[in-house]
Protein backbone atom coordinates (compact mmCIF):
# COMPACT_ATOMS: atom_id res chain seq x y z
CA UNK A 1 0.00 0.00 0.00
CA UNK A 2 1.33 3.66 -0.94
CA UNK A 3 0.68 6.86 -0.46
CA UNK A 4 -2.24 8.47 -1.29
CA UNK A 5 -1.95 12.79 -1.89
CA UNK A 6 -5.16 14.29 -1.43
CA UNK A 7 -5.49 18.18 -2.47
CA UNK A 8 -8.37 20.52 0.13
CA UNK A 9 -9.34 23.42 -1.62
CA UNK A 10 -10.59 24.79 2.29
CA UNK A 11 -8.52 24.73 5.33
CA UNK A 12 -11.87 23.67 7.51
CA UNK A 13 -11.47 20.94 4.99
CA UNK A 14 -8.23 19.76 5.11
CA UNK A 15 -8.30 19.86 9.01
CA UNK A 16 -11.17 17.32 9.27
CA UNK A 17 -8.41 15.05 7.30
CA UNK A 18 -5.96 15.91 9.39
CA UNK A 19 -7.90 15.51 12.80
CA UNK A 20 -8.89 12.02 11.10
CA UNK A 21 -5.07 11.11 11.15
CA UNK A 22 -3.85 12.34 7.84
CA UNK A 23 -0.37 14.34 7.11
CA UNK A 24 -0.15 17.91 6.06
CA UNK A 25 2.43 17.94 3.77
CA UNK A 26 2.69 21.97 4.17
CA UNK A 27 6.28 22.87 2.36
CA UNK A 28 7.36 19.20 2.01
CA UNK A 29 10.89 20.01 2.91
CA UNK A 30 11.14 17.38 6.33
CA UNK A 31 7.92 15.30 5.26
CA UNK A 32 9.03 14.64 1.98
CA UNK A 33 12.23 12.73 2.69
CA UNK A 34 9.69 10.46 4.51
CA UNK A 35 7.31 9.73 1.23
CA UNK A 36 10.41 9.41 -1.02
CA UNK A 37 11.79 6.86 1.30
CA UNK A 38 8.38 5.15 1.49
CA UNK A 39 8.07 5.47 4.89
CA UNK A 40 5.41 3.17 5.35
CA UNK A 41 3.62 5.02 8.52
CA UNK A 42 2.57 7.24 6.05
CA UNK A 43 -0.12 6.57 3.80
CA UNK A 44 -2.89 9.61 4.04
CA UNK A 45 -1.27 12.96 3.24
CA UNK A 46 -3.01 16.42 2.17
CA UNK A 47 -2.18 19.40 0.67
CA UNK A 48 -3.86 22.62 1.46
CA UNK A 49 -4.77 24.60 -1.64
CA UNK A 50 -6.71 27.64 0.30
CA UNK A 51 -4.84 31.06 -0.51
CA UNK A 52 -5.69 31.71 2.99
CA UNK A 53 -3.15 29.35 4.58
CA UNK A 54 -0.40 31.33 3.04
CA UNK A 55 -1.77 34.93 3.62
CA UNK A 56 0.33 37.35 6.04
CA UNK A 57 -1.93 40.01 7.37
CA UNK A 58 -2.49 43.23 10.08
CA UNK A 59 0.53 45.65 10.06
CA UNK A 60 -0.68 46.63 13.55
CA UNK A 61 0.51 45.93 16.80
CA UNK A 62 0.15 41.97 15.83
CA UNK A 63 0.77 40.28 12.49
CA UNK A 64 -0.90 37.17 11.35
CA UNK A 65 1.00 35.05 9.26
CA UNK A 66 -0.40 32.19 7.80
CA UNK A 67 1.21 28.57 8.61
CA UNK A 68 1.64 28.08 5.02
CA UNK A 69 3.67 31.51 4.40
CA UNK A 70 7.23 30.49 3.43
CA UNK A 71 10.54 31.89 4.61
CA UNK A 72 10.76 33.48 1.42
CA UNK A 73 7.25 35.43 1.85
CA UNK A 74 8.80 36.43 5.47
CA UNK A 75 11.84 37.68 4.73
CA UNK A 76 10.38 40.08 1.52
CA UNK A 77 6.86 41.15 3.48
CA UNK A 78 7.61 44.41 4.81
CA UNK A 79 5.84 44.06 8.38
CA UNK A 80 7.87 41.65 8.60
CA UNK A 81 11.14 43.32 9.22
CA UNK A 82 11.84 42.04 12.81
CA UNK A 83 11.60 37.95 11.21
CA UNK A 84 13.15 38.41 8.10
CA UNK A 85 17.13 37.85 9.53
CA UNK A 86 15.58 34.58 11.00
CA UNK A 87 13.96 33.68 7.60
CA UNK A 88 17.17 34.52 5.75
CA UNK A 89 19.49 32.33 7.40
CA UNK A 90 17.01 29.06 6.93
CA UNK A 91 18.94 26.57 4.46
CA UNK A 92 19.66 28.69 0.76
CA UNK A 93 17.15 30.21 -1.42
CA UNK A 94 15.44 27.48 -2.78
CA UNK A 95 14.39 25.77 0.65
CA UNK A 96 13.19 29.19 1.86
CA UNK A 97 10.71 29.22 -1.40
CA UNK A 98 9.13 25.93 -0.28
CA UNK A 99 9.91 25.72 4.07
CA UNK A 100 6.90 26.83 5.96
CA UNK A 101 6.25 28.90 9.21
CA UNK A 102 3.98 25.99 10.06
CA UNK A 103 6.51 23.30 9.42
CA UNK A 104 9.43 24.64 11.21
CA UNK A 105 7.11 24.62 14.31
CA UNK A 106 7.15 20.80 13.75
CA UNK A 107 10.94 20.70 12.93
CA UNK A 108 13.27 18.10 15.05
CA UNK A 109 15.92 20.01 17.24
CA UNK A 110 18.30 21.54 16.90
CA UNK A 111 16.02 22.87 13.74
CA UNK A 112 12.83 25.20 14.23
CA UNK A 113 14.96 28.76 14.08
CA UNK A 114 11.33 30.15 13.75
CA UNK A 115 9.98 28.45 16.42
CA UNK A 116 12.71 29.70 18.42
CA UNK A 117 11.92 33.52 17.73
CA UNK A 118 8.11 32.97 18.05
CA UNK A 119 8.72 30.96 21.27
CA UNK A 120 10.69 34.45 22.85
CA UNK A 121 7.74 36.86 21.27
CA UNK A 122 5.26 35.31 22.78
CA UNK A 123 2.85 34.22 19.62
CA UNK A 124 0.07 32.26 19.51
CA UNK A 125 -1.17 29.88 17.10
CA UNK A 126 -4.86 29.40 15.61
CA UNK A 127 -6.08 26.40 14.49
CA UNK A 128 -8.35 22.84 14.88
CA UNK A 129 -7.36 23.38 18.99
CA UNK A 130 -8.41 26.79 19.33
CA UNK A 131 -5.98 30.14 20.09
CA UNK A 132 -3.08 29.18 22.29
CA UNK A 133 0.43 29.95 23.06
CA UNK A 134 3.25 28.44 21.06
CA UNK A 135 4.43 26.93 24.36
CA UNK A 136 1.62 24.53 24.36
CA UNK A 137 2.25 23.29 20.57
CA UNK A 138 5.60 23.01 21.39
CA UNK A 139 4.97 20.94 24.53
CA UNK A 140 2.60 18.14 22.25
CA UNK A 141 3.86 18.52 19.17
CA UNK A 142 2.19 15.29 18.14
CA UNK A 143 -1.45 16.05 18.80
CA UNK A 144 -1.46 19.39 17.68
CA UNK A 145 -3.96 19.30 14.77
CA UNK A 146 -3.84 21.80 11.75
CA UNK A 147 -2.28 24.89 12.47
CA UNK A 148 -3.76 28.01 10.51
CA UNK A 149 -1.84 30.30 11.31
CA UNK A 150 0.48 32.10 13.79
CA UNK A 151 -0.08 35.37 15.94
CA UNK A 152 2.93 37.60 16.34
CA UNK A 153 3.27 40.41 18.61
CA UNK A 154 5.29 43.20 16.91
CA UNK A 155 8.22 43.78 19.19
CA UNK A 156 9.26 47.26 19.78
CA UNK A 157 12.54 48.62 18.10
CA UNK A 158 15.33 47.11 19.57
CA UNK A 159 13.75 44.77 22.09
CA UNK A 160 14.17 41.66 20.22
CA UNK A 161 17.43 39.84 18.84
CA UNK A 162 18.02 36.98 17.46
CA UNK A 163 21.42 34.66 16.55
CA UNK A 164 22.21 31.27 15.05
CA UNK A 165 25.37 29.93 15.83
CA UNK A 166 26.58 27.38 12.91
CA UNK A 167 30.10 25.98 11.82
CA UNK A 168 29.21 26.33 8.44
CA UNK A 169 28.10 30.01 6.91
CA UNK A 170 26.17 30.60 5.21
CA UNK A 171 24.20 27.40 5.82
CA UNK A 172 24.03 25.01 8.10
CA UNK A 173 22.41 23.08 10.70
CA UNK A 174 22.73 25.03 13.92
CA UNK A 175 25.01 24.38 17.41
CA UNK A 176 22.53 26.94 18.99
CA UNK A 177 19.99 29.59 18.06
CA UNK A 178 19.08 32.24 20.73
CA UNK A 179 16.12 34.67 20.40
CA UNK A 180 15.59 37.38 23.41
CA UNK A 181 12.28 39.36 23.79
CA UNK A 182 13.31 42.16 26.36
CA UNK A 183 10.85 44.90 26.72
CA UNK A 184 11.66 47.66 28.87
CA UNK A 185 10.16 49.99 31.12
CA UNK A 186 11.97 52.81 33.02
CA UNK A 187 15.12 51.13 32.56
CA UNK A 188 14.29 47.96 33.61
CA UNK A 189 13.58 44.72 32.34
CA UNK A 190 9.80 43.58 32.57
CA UNK A 191 8.19 40.05 30.73
CA UNK A 192 11.34 39.24 29.40
CA UNK A 193 11.53 35.94 27.33
CA UNK A 194 14.56 34.19 26.11
CA UNK A 195 14.33 30.72 24.02
CA UNK A 196 16.69 28.83 22.51
CA UNK A 197 17.10 25.99 20.43
CA UNK A 198 19.66 22.72 20.20
CA UNK A 199 19.40 23.03 24.17
CA UNK A 200 15.88 20.54 24.40
CA UNK A 201 14.65 18.39 22.49
CA UNK A 202 13.05 21.58 20.58
CA UNK A 203 12.75 24.95 21.03
CA UNK A 204 12.91 25.74 24.73
CA UNK A 205 13.13 28.29 26.98
CA UNK A 206 15.94 29.26 29.67
CA UNK A 207 14.26 30.37 32.40
CA UNK A 208 17.39 30.46 34.24
CA UNK A 209 18.39 33.37 32.00
CA UNK A 210 14.68 35.05 32.38
CA UNK A 211 14.71 34.82 36.27
CA UNK A 212 18.73 36.43 36.17
CA UNK A 213 17.22 39.44 33.71
CA UNK A 214 13.84 40.28 35.08
CA UNK A 215 13.30 43.35 36.90
CA UNK A 216 16.97 44.22 36.07
CA UNK A 217 18.60 46.82 34.35
CA UNK A 218 20.42 45.11 31.14
CA UNK A 219 23.96 46.10 32.17
CA UNK A 220 27.03 43.99 32.47
CA UNK A 221 26.13 42.31 35.47
CA UNK A 222 22.64 41.49 34.97
CA UNK A 223 24.15 40.28 31.86
CA UNK A 224 26.71 38.29 32.85
CA UNK A 225 24.32 36.73 36.07
CA UNK A 226 22.13 35.93 32.71
CA UNK A 227 24.99 34.18 30.77
CA UNK A 228 26.02 32.21 34.03
CA UNK A 229 22.29 30.84 34.32
CA UNK A 230 21.68 30.12 30.61
CA UNK A 231 21.85 26.38 30.67
CA UNK A 232 19.99 25.61 34.18
CA UNK A 233 17.61 23.12 33.94
CA UNK A 234 18.46 22.33 29.92
CA UNK A 235 19.07 19.12 28.02
CA UNK A 236 20.98 20.18 25.33
CA UNK A 237 21.08 18.22 21.85
CA UNK A 238 24.23 15.69 21.52
CA UNK A 239 24.38 15.65 17.77
CA UNK A 240 26.98 15.69 14.85
CA UNK A 241 27.49 19.20 14.91
CA UNK A 242 28.06 19.57 19.04
CA UNK A 243 28.25 17.59 21.77
CA UNK A 244 25.53 18.49 24.49
CA UNK A 245 28.94 19.06 26.52
CA UNK A 246 29.92 21.91 23.78
CA UNK A 247 26.51 23.23 23.73
CA UNK A 248 25.75 23.47 27.47
CA UNK A 249 29.28 25.15 27.72
CA UNK A 250 28.76 27.61 25.20
CA UNK A 251 25.34 28.39 25.41
CA UNK A 252 25.77 31.22 28.00
CA UNK A 253 28.84 32.88 25.91
CA UNK A 254 26.68 33.21 23.08
CA UNK A 255 23.85 34.95 25.16
CA UNK A 256 26.31 37.22 26.71
CA UNK A 257 26.97 38.07 23.13
CA UNK A 258 23.31 38.94 22.27
CA UNK A 259 22.29 40.63 25.14
CA UNK A 260 25.37 42.63 24.95
CA UNK A 261 23.78 43.65 21.60
CA UNK A 262 20.96 44.95 22.83
CA UNK A 263 22.16 46.81 26.13
CA UNK B 1 -1.37 2.21 -7.61
CA UNK B 2 -3.20 5.28 -8.88
CA UNK B 3 -1.86 7.76 -11.37
CA UNK B 4 -2.88 11.40 -12.00
CA UNK B 5 -2.73 13.45 -15.07
CA UNK B 6 -0.63 16.62 -14.57
CA UNK B 7 -0.72 19.59 -17.23
CA UNK B 8 2.51 22.25 -16.44
CA UNK B 9 4.83 23.71 -18.93
CA UNK B 10 8.17 22.31 -19.10
CA UNK B 11 10.97 25.08 -20.40
CA UNK B 12 7.94 26.51 -22.78
CA UNK B 13 6.40 23.86 -24.37
CA UNK B 14 2.88 22.43 -22.62
CA UNK B 15 3.15 18.86 -20.44
CA UNK B 16 0.78 16.55 -20.14
CA UNK B 17 2.17 13.08 -17.82
CA UNK B 18 0.73 10.90 -15.20
CA UNK B 19 2.44 10.82 -11.80
CA UNK B 20 2.23 8.49 -9.19
CA UNK B 21 1.21 9.36 -5.93
CA UNK B 22 3.72 10.67 -3.72
CA UNK B 23 6.24 10.89 -7.04
CA UNK B 24 8.52 13.99 -6.24
CA UNK B 25 9.08 16.51 -9.37
CA UNK B 26 12.72 15.04 -9.71
CA UNK B 27 11.45 11.75 -10.26
CA UNK B 28 8.85 12.92 -12.54
CA UNK B 29 11.25 15.13 -14.88
CA UNK B 30 14.10 12.53 -15.07
CA UNK B 31 12.02 9.16 -15.50
CA UNK B 32 8.60 10.57 -16.62
CA UNK B 33 9.50 13.26 -19.21
CA UNK B 34 12.79 12.23 -19.77
CA UNK B 35 14.54 15.54 -19.13
CA UNK B 36 17.58 14.21 -17.08
CA UNK B 37 19.60 17.67 -16.79
CA UNK B 38 18.27 18.15 -13.05
CA UNK B 39 20.30 15.80 -11.10
CA UNK B 40 19.65 13.19 -7.96
CA UNK B 41 22.16 13.97 -5.58
CA UNK B 42 21.15 12.82 -1.88
CA UNK B 43 16.94 13.11 -2.27
CA UNK B 44 16.58 15.27 0.50
CA UNK B 45 17.23 18.53 0.32
CA UNK B 46 20.85 18.62 1.22
CA UNK B 47 22.74 19.20 -2.16
CA UNK B 48 20.84 21.34 -4.57
CA UNK B 49 21.68 19.46 -7.47
CA UNK B 50 18.04 18.74 -8.26
CA UNK B 51 17.12 22.87 -8.46
CA UNK B 52 14.75 23.89 -11.04
CA UNK B 53 12.80 26.62 -11.55
CA UNK B 54 8.93 27.11 -10.67
CA UNK B 55 7.36 29.76 -11.94
CA UNK B 56 10.68 31.56 -11.75
CA UNK B 57 11.75 31.09 -8.48
CA UNK B 58 14.18 28.32 -7.37
CA UNK B 59 13.07 24.73 -5.69
CA UNK B 60 13.97 21.41 -4.60
CA UNK B 61 12.66 19.21 -6.97
CA UNK B 62 13.57 16.17 -4.80
CA UNK B 63 11.55 17.76 -2.16
CA UNK B 64 8.40 18.59 -4.08
CA UNK B 65 5.62 16.55 -4.97
CA UNK B 66 5.25 15.95 -8.99
CA UNK B 67 1.82 17.12 -8.62
CA UNK B 68 2.38 20.58 -7.08
CA UNK B 69 3.43 21.61 -10.44
CA UNK B 70 -0.10 21.38 -12.35
CA UNK B 71 -0.50 24.61 -14.29
CA UNK B 72 3.02 26.56 -13.60
CA UNK B 73 6.11 26.88 -15.28
CA UNK B 74 9.27 24.47 -15.06
CA UNK B 75 12.83 25.50 -16.25
CA UNK B 76 15.45 23.39 -16.47
CA UNK B 77 19.18 23.30 -17.38
CA UNK B 78 17.65 21.60 -20.22
CA UNK B 79 16.05 24.52 -21.58
CA UNK B 80 18.71 27.38 -21.18
CA UNK B 81 20.34 26.88 -24.41
CA UNK B 82 18.44 28.53 -27.31
CA UNK B 83 18.80 28.42 -30.74
CA UNK B 84 21.56 31.68 -30.84
CA UNK B 85 23.83 29.12 -28.97
CA UNK B 86 24.47 28.16 -25.13
CA UNK B 87 23.01 30.68 -22.05
CA UNK B 88 25.72 33.35 -21.47
CA UNK B 89 25.77 31.90 -17.81
CA UNK B 90 26.75 28.11 -19.57
CA UNK B 91 29.26 29.87 -21.92
CA UNK B 92 30.71 31.58 -18.86
CA UNK B 93 30.63 28.22 -16.46
CA UNK B 94 32.62 26.72 -20.08
CA UNK B 95 35.08 29.74 -20.01
CA UNK B 96 35.91 29.58 -16.28
CA UNK B 97 36.39 26.02 -15.79
CA UNK B 98 33.43 26.06 -13.86
CA UNK B 99 32.43 22.60 -14.32
CA UNK B 100 34.98 19.47 -13.22
CA UNK B 101 32.23 16.44 -13.10
CA UNK B 102 29.35 18.69 -13.82
CA UNK B 103 26.85 16.87 -11.43
CA UNK B 104 26.11 20.12 -9.68
CA UNK B 105 26.33 22.41 -13.00
CA UNK B 106 22.67 22.49 -13.94
CA UNK B 107 21.83 22.93 -10.19
CA UNK B 108 24.24 25.94 -9.98
CA UNK B 109 22.52 26.81 -13.38
CA UNK B 110 19.33 27.57 -11.94
CA UNK B 111 20.40 29.23 -8.88
CA UNK B 112 22.41 31.58 -10.68
CA UNK B 113 19.96 32.27 -13.33
CA UNK B 114 17.33 32.95 -10.79
CA UNK B 115 19.37 35.77 -9.03
CA UNK B 116 20.41 36.75 -12.81
CA UNK B 117 16.67 37.28 -13.48
CA UNK B 118 16.01 39.01 -10.53
CA UNK B 119 19.28 41.24 -9.78
CA UNK B 120 21.13 41.29 -13.19
CA UNK B 121 24.13 42.46 -11.71
CA UNK B 122 24.66 41.36 -8.23
CA UNK B 123 27.46 41.75 -5.58
CA UNK B 124 30.05 38.47 -4.83
CA UNK B 125 28.20 38.35 -1.88
CA UNK B 126 24.64 38.12 -3.42
CA UNK B 127 26.39 35.03 -5.48
CA UNK B 128 27.81 33.45 -2.67
CA UNK B 129 24.20 33.89 -0.98
CA UNK B 130 22.49 32.60 -3.76
CA UNK B 131 24.27 29.38 -4.48
CA UNK B 132 24.33 28.54 -0.80
CA UNK B 133 22.38 25.79 -0.79
CA UNK B 134 24.08 23.85 -3.92
CA UNK B 135 27.15 21.96 -3.17
CA UNK B 136 30.13 21.29 -5.04
CA UNK B 137 32.47 18.59 -3.92
CA UNK B 138 35.22 19.71 -7.21
CA UNK B 139 35.69 23.50 -8.61
CA UNK B 140 35.74 24.82 -4.31
CA UNK B 141 33.60 27.31 -5.60
CA UNK B 142 35.48 30.08 -6.79
CA UNK B 143 35.72 29.36 -10.49
CA UNK B 144 31.68 29.05 -10.26
CA UNK B 145 31.18 32.40 -8.23
CA UNK B 146 33.72 33.86 -10.84
CA UNK B 147 31.82 32.59 -13.72
CA UNK B 148 28.33 33.87 -12.62
CA UNK B 149 29.77 37.57 -11.59
CA UNK B 150 31.51 37.10 -15.31
CA UNK B 151 27.93 36.56 -16.73
CA UNK B 152 26.46 39.33 -14.93
CA UNK B 153 29.24 41.59 -16.33
CA UNK B 154 28.79 40.53 -19.81
CA UNK B 155 32.27 39.40 -19.95
CA UNK B 156 31.38 35.97 -21.28
CA UNK B 157 32.30 35.37 -25.22
CA UNK B 158 29.16 34.82 -27.02
C1 LIG C 1 18.80 21.16 3.52
C2 LIG C 1 17.90 21.58 4.64
C3 LIG C 1 18.27 22.62 5.47
C4 LIG C 1 17.43 23.03 6.50
N1 LIG C 1 17.84 24.06 7.29
C5 LIG C 1 17.05 24.45 8.31
C6 LIG C 1 17.46 25.48 9.17
O1 LIG C 1 18.51 26.08 8.98
N2 LIG C 1 16.66 25.82 10.20
C7 LIG C 1 15.47 25.18 10.44
O2 LIG C 1 14.78 25.54 11.37
N3 LIG C 1 15.05 24.20 9.64
C8 LIG C 1 15.82 23.79 8.59
N4 LIG C 1 15.41 22.76 7.79
C9 LIG C 1 14.19 22.02 8.14
C10 LIG C 1 12.92 22.50 7.43
O3 LIG C 1 13.21 22.88 6.11
C11 LIG C 1 12.25 23.70 8.11
O4 LIG C 1 12.13 23.45 9.47
C12 LIG C 1 10.88 24.05 7.51
O5 LIG C 1 10.40 25.25 8.09
C13 LIG C 1 9.84 22.95 7.63
O6 LIG C 1 8.65 23.40 7.01
P1 LIG C 1 7.90 22.60 5.84
O7 LIG C 1 6.73 23.42 5.44
O8 LIG C 1 8.82 22.24 4.74
O9 LIG C 1 7.47 21.28 6.61
P2 LIG C 1 6.80 19.93 6.05
O10 LIG C 1 7.84 19.00 5.65
O11 LIG C 1 5.74 20.24 5.06
O12 LIG C 1 6.09 19.44 7.40
C14 LIG C 1 6.85 19.01 8.50
C15 LIG C 1 5.92 18.37 9.54
O13 LIG C 1 5.08 19.36 10.13
C16 LIG C 1 3.71 19.08 9.90
N5 LIG C 1 3.06 20.36 9.59
C17 LIG C 1 3.50 21.30 8.70
N6 LIG C 1 2.69 22.37 8.69
C18 LIG C 1 1.72 22.11 9.59
C19 LIG C 1 0.55 22.83 10.03
N7 LIG C 1 0.25 24.04 9.53
N8 LIG C 1 -0.25 22.26 10.95
C20 LIG C 1 0.04 21.03 11.45
N9 LIG C 1 1.13 20.29 11.08
C21 LIG C 1 1.94 20.83 10.16
C22 LIG C 1 3.71 18.11 8.73
O14 LIG C 1 2.56 17.29 8.72
C23 LIG C 1 4.98 17.35 8.93
O15 LIG C 1 4.78 16.32 9.87
C24 LIG C 1 16.21 22.35 6.73
C25 LIG C 1 15.83 21.31 5.88
C26 LIG C 1 16.64 20.92 4.84
C27 LIG C 1 16.21 19.82 3.92
S1 LIG D 1 18.79 15.83 -4.79
FE1 LIG D 1 17.49 17.45 -4.21
S2 LIG D 1 18.72 18.58 -2.87
FE2 LIG D 1 19.99 16.86 -3.26
S1 LIG E 1 31.80 20.12 -10.55
FE1 LIG E 1 31.76 18.23 -9.50
S2 LIG E 1 30.32 18.66 -7.92
FE2 LIG E 1 30.61 20.58 -8.80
Amino acid sequence: MGVTVETHASLAEAARAVEAGATLIAGGTIVMRRVNAGDQRLSRTVRVADPAFARISGGGGTISIGAGATMAAIAAHRDLDFLAPVARQLGGPALRNMATIGGNLFARAPYGDMAVALLALGARVTGTSGARPVEDLLRARDRAGLVFAIEVPRPRPGEFAWAKITRVHPYGSPVLTIAVHAPREGGRLRGVRVAFGGMGPGPVRATGAERALEGQPLDAATIARAAQAAAEGLEPVDDAVASAWYRREVAGVHLRRVLEGMS
Amino acid sequence: MARKPVSFTLNGAERDVFVREGENLLDMLRRGVGDLSPKYGCGQGGCGACTVLVDGEPVLSCLMLAEAVAGRRVETAAGLAGAGGLHPLQQAFMDGFAAQCGYCTPGMLMAARALLDRNPRPSRAEVIEAIGGNLCRCTGYEPIIEAILAAAEGRARA
